[in-house]
């Protein structure tokens, strides 16, 4: 498989991963094109430097041949495949509690289960700040 | 000197992006399960899938600007930091817009409704 089509085949599975398989949707979000925006333009520094100093290089049969910033097209899918498959898992994780310890937001009927809950959601709108002093 | 230009592009990444964790409070690195959980899994994929492409020789890396450390399959360690670096990097990214502008991306329902159910 040429890596067009491996690079092509990527995308069509993240977005299958995002709306069949977990149903985050993120692809439908403001949020996700504004942090991906901000990450396709490191992304064509970063990429532009490895391919441009030929630290990576590429098997001319390999790719279609279009080039951006010194990498080849194909880079933009691998790329964008890599950082959504990313956030749509952290996303995924989120939505089940991964980072609110096992089972306590399971007990959301108890008061103090409810009230861990409404604290996370401070936090995951990144309104936590003062609680930074605990962490390690 | 240039054999560390792929690990210098690495540390400019997580030079710009690790001191927003901190500064803008999001707690990303603090949440490193769900960070685990988000990372490895993809990380493994397109650590086989670069395998993959190296053994069948779609690309290759100038061991001249790199360290030197190979991995199974001819990859340098460089490259499998970048699956860690970078989507670490995007997460940091994607949180700190959610910090800047308040947009939601979904995680919020499952509080919201435990909130519901208690009234």
């Amino acid at each position: 498989m040429s890596y067009t089509v491996a690079a092509c085949a990527a995308v069509g599975a993240v977005v299958l991963l995002d709306f069949a398989v977990l149903g985050t949707r993120l692809l439908g979000r403001r949020i996700f094109w504004t942090a991906y925006g901000i990450v396709l333009l490191f992304q064509l520094i970063v990429n532009g430097v490895l391919t441009g100093r030929g630290v990576v290089r590429y098997d001319a049969g390999a790719i279609i041949g279009v080039r951006f910033v010194h990498a080849p097209v194909e880079d933009l899918f691998f790329g964008f495949a890599l950082v959504t498959a990313t956030l749509v898992l952290w996303v995924w994780a989120g939505r089940r509690g991964v980072d609110r310890r096992g089972s306590e937001h399971r007990s959301s009927a108890s008061g103090g289960g409810a009230q861990r809950s409404r604290k996370s959601t401070r936090e995951d709108r990144g309104e936590g700040a003062g609680r930074t002093r605990r962490d390690p | 000197m240039i054999r560390l230009t792929y690990l210098a592009v690495l540390a400019g990444c997580l030079l710009l992006t690790l001191p927003l964790d901190r500064v803008l409070g999001l707690r990303v690195l603090a949440r490193w399960r769900r960070l685990v959980l988000a990372v490895l899994p993809v990380a493994a994929v397109f650590g086989a899938w670069d395998g993959y492409a190296v053994a069948r020789g779609q690309w290759w890396y100038d061991t001249g600007q790199t360290v030197g450390i190979a991995l199974p399959h001819r990859i340098p360690l460089e490259e499998a930091l970048f699956f860690l670096v970078v989507p670490t990097c995007s997460v940091i990214g994607f949180e700190a817009v959610r910090a800047c502008t308040g947009w939601s991306c979904g995680d919020e329902r499952a509080t919201q409704r435990s909130r519901r159910s208690r009234k």
